[in-house]
């Protein structure tokens, strides 16, 4: 049966597209083929793949059609921000230097994962040069562009994973986020985006950024999908030494138990200053519909985003030095220009940065001693146009992208997982709230995430598109 | 710390950092470079301004 005839169309979901695999109602290779077609109707709009691998495509998914056990993500098609390693092509990290490099060798460990579950990888997509972005801007690929309006930005780094989602190319997409770089697409796109505690999923195969803060982890358009990717990719990895050996705590089977028991209360003070009313009308919004007016102030949170700040320059330039030595100009200006700086921060103030992580970590795990979840905007705006230099706060123009990451670094830097929610609004463009947990808890987030997702308050909005 | 350095100051510290870690700098990236670093500095002051005891260990674990 073709992919329409069993009642799909690009906007079916990872769940959807299993269970129809699974049942025998679709091939996967029809998925597949489906998949390909709308990545090349919609990619030259959207900008999402920078490389799309439809020979190996179609190979897994004949695989995945003629195994007897289809895996709990058969057939569903995703893709992979690109600087995972996809065997065969070159790790390009967004950057023009990277691209020369030979072709990776062998997949990345997530990629693995996902298609020992069934699903099939169908490319590569946009992101900001070397994950130094919050735009999903690139001066060598050009910017990711938003499905909601091309005239926009999608947030980075994961760029063109958010573009992908929620221009209904693939139903999920894998990123990365440092600071905020899948919390940020998921809000200026509208869609569902998972960062996992600080160690909880390998990082092996990727290409780095800044080793002490660098996560990965999924985006999709609903919680379930969310959760099928997640569980699909836990699991210890001794190629990353931050993956933690813990054992797996699947979370697609909680995600009917509801909100009973949980202490829920909305981050104040730090995380109200600079939020346009969008971003504070979404955060109402969800505490409104978990009942909840309790407030916390998370301490220091100013101060976490600055340690952030300086760890993140000081590490990255120390990554791409040698880089920076003999070929500048090769850089994204902008990128090349903050690696620069940060390879000149005295050394103090990165080892003080690192001493004020552990400090700070140990405040937050006493605030979730009395509390089980927080709120905070993800973004304190919805997508700006691309371009943009600043925007308009309280009738003031501050500068716009030093300030897109201010809520998502607070979080990130005490390893905190969040699962990022999209609170549509009619007439308006996403934006999405973080629901964070305490640490190896994201079981928590998402059970939150679904409760609201089943109260009607969160939802990936479908752009419209004339193809 | 750094609301004491002015433009030239941080120019003469990329100028000689810059020189000491091989990275050649061209003029008309400089503007962008202070500013940046800047920032950095002024927000590593905000870290470094926090009273921690001096047994206080960084973050990052090394297991051997």
């Amino acid at each position: 049966m073709t992919f329409d005839h069993a009642g799909l169309d690009e906007w079916a979901s990872a769940g959807e597209i299993a269970r129809a695999v699974g049942a025998g109602r679709v091939s996967a290779a029809a998925v597949t083929q489906a998949a390909l077609a709308t990545i090349a109707r919609r990619n030259p709009a959207l900008n999402a793949f920078t490389d799309v691998v439809a020979e190996r495509a179609r190979a897994r998914a004949a695989a995945v059609d003629a195994a007897r056990a289809k895996g709990p993500l058969a057939g569903v098609p995703f893709a992979v921000k690109n600087l995972f390693d996809v065997a065969g092509l070159p790790t390009r990290a967004g950057s023009l230097i990277n691209r020369e490099r030979p072709p990776a060798t062998a997949d990345a460990t997530l990629i693995t994962r996902l298609e020992a579950a069934g699903a099939v990888l169908v490319g590569a997509l946009n992101m900001g040069e070397y994950a130094y972005d919050f735009t999903g801007e690139n001066s060598h690929d050009g910017a990711s562009r938003n499905p909601h309006d091309l005239s926009r930005m999608t947030g980075g780094s994961s760029g063109g994973s958010g573009g992908a989602v929620a221009g209904g190319l693939v139903p999920i997409a894998l990123g990365s986020d440092t600071n905020g770089s899948i919390r940020v697409p998921a809000s200026f796109c509208g869609l569902f985006g998972l960062k996992p505690t600080y160690g909880r999923l390998s990082r092996a195969g990727t290409f780095p950024f800044v080793a002490s803060l660098d996560h990965l982890g999924p985006l999709a358009r609903t919680v379930e999908d969310l959760a099928l990717a997640y569980d699909a990719m836990q699991g210890a990895d001794a190629a990353d030494p931050a993956c933690q050996d813990r054992p797996a705590r699947k979370v697609a089977g909680v995600l009917a138990d509801g909100i009973g028991g949980l202490r829920i209360a909305v981050a104040s003070g730090y995380f109200e200053r600079g939020a346009a009313p969008d971003a504070l009308a979404a955060v109402r919004a969800v505490s409104a519909a978990l009942g909840t007016d309790r407030r916390t102030e998370v301490p220091e949170a100013a101060r976490a985003r600055a340690a952030a700040y300086v760890i993140t320059a000081s590490e990255g330039a120390a990554l791409h030095l040698d880089r920076l030595r003999a070929r500048p100009r090769d850089f994204d200006p902008a990128v090349r220009d903050r690696l620069i700086a940060g390879a000149l921060i005295p050394a103090p103030l990165l080892v003080r940065a690192h001493k004020f992580r552990r400090w700070y970590a140990a405040r937050v795990q006493e605030l979730f001693g009395r509390i089980d979840v927080l709120l905070a905007p993800a973004t304190p705006m919805s997508a700006p146009l691309l371009g943009q230099q600043s925007f308009s706060l309280d009738g003031q123009d501050v500068p716009l992208r030093p300030n897109i990451g201010i809520f998502t670094q607070p979080i990130s830097f005490a390893g905190l997982p969040v699962v990022a929610v999209p609170v549509p609004s009619p007439g308006r463009l996403p934006i999405a709230v973080q629901v964070i947990a305490a640490p190896w808890r994201e079981d928590i987030a998402f059970r939150v995430a679904a409760f609201l997702e089943q109260a009607g308050i969160a939802a990936a909005p479908r752009p419209t598109f004339k193809d | 710390m750094p609301d004491l350095m002015t433009d030239d100051e941080i120019d003469a510290l990329v100028i000689a950092g810059t020189r000491l870690l091989g990275i050649a700098v061209a003029p008309e990236w400089r503007a962008t470079v202070r500013t940046n670093l800047f920032v950095s500095l002024s927000l590593g002051a905000l870290v470094a301004g926090f009273d921690l005891p001096d047994e206080a260990e960084p973050a990052p674990v090394f297991v051997a």
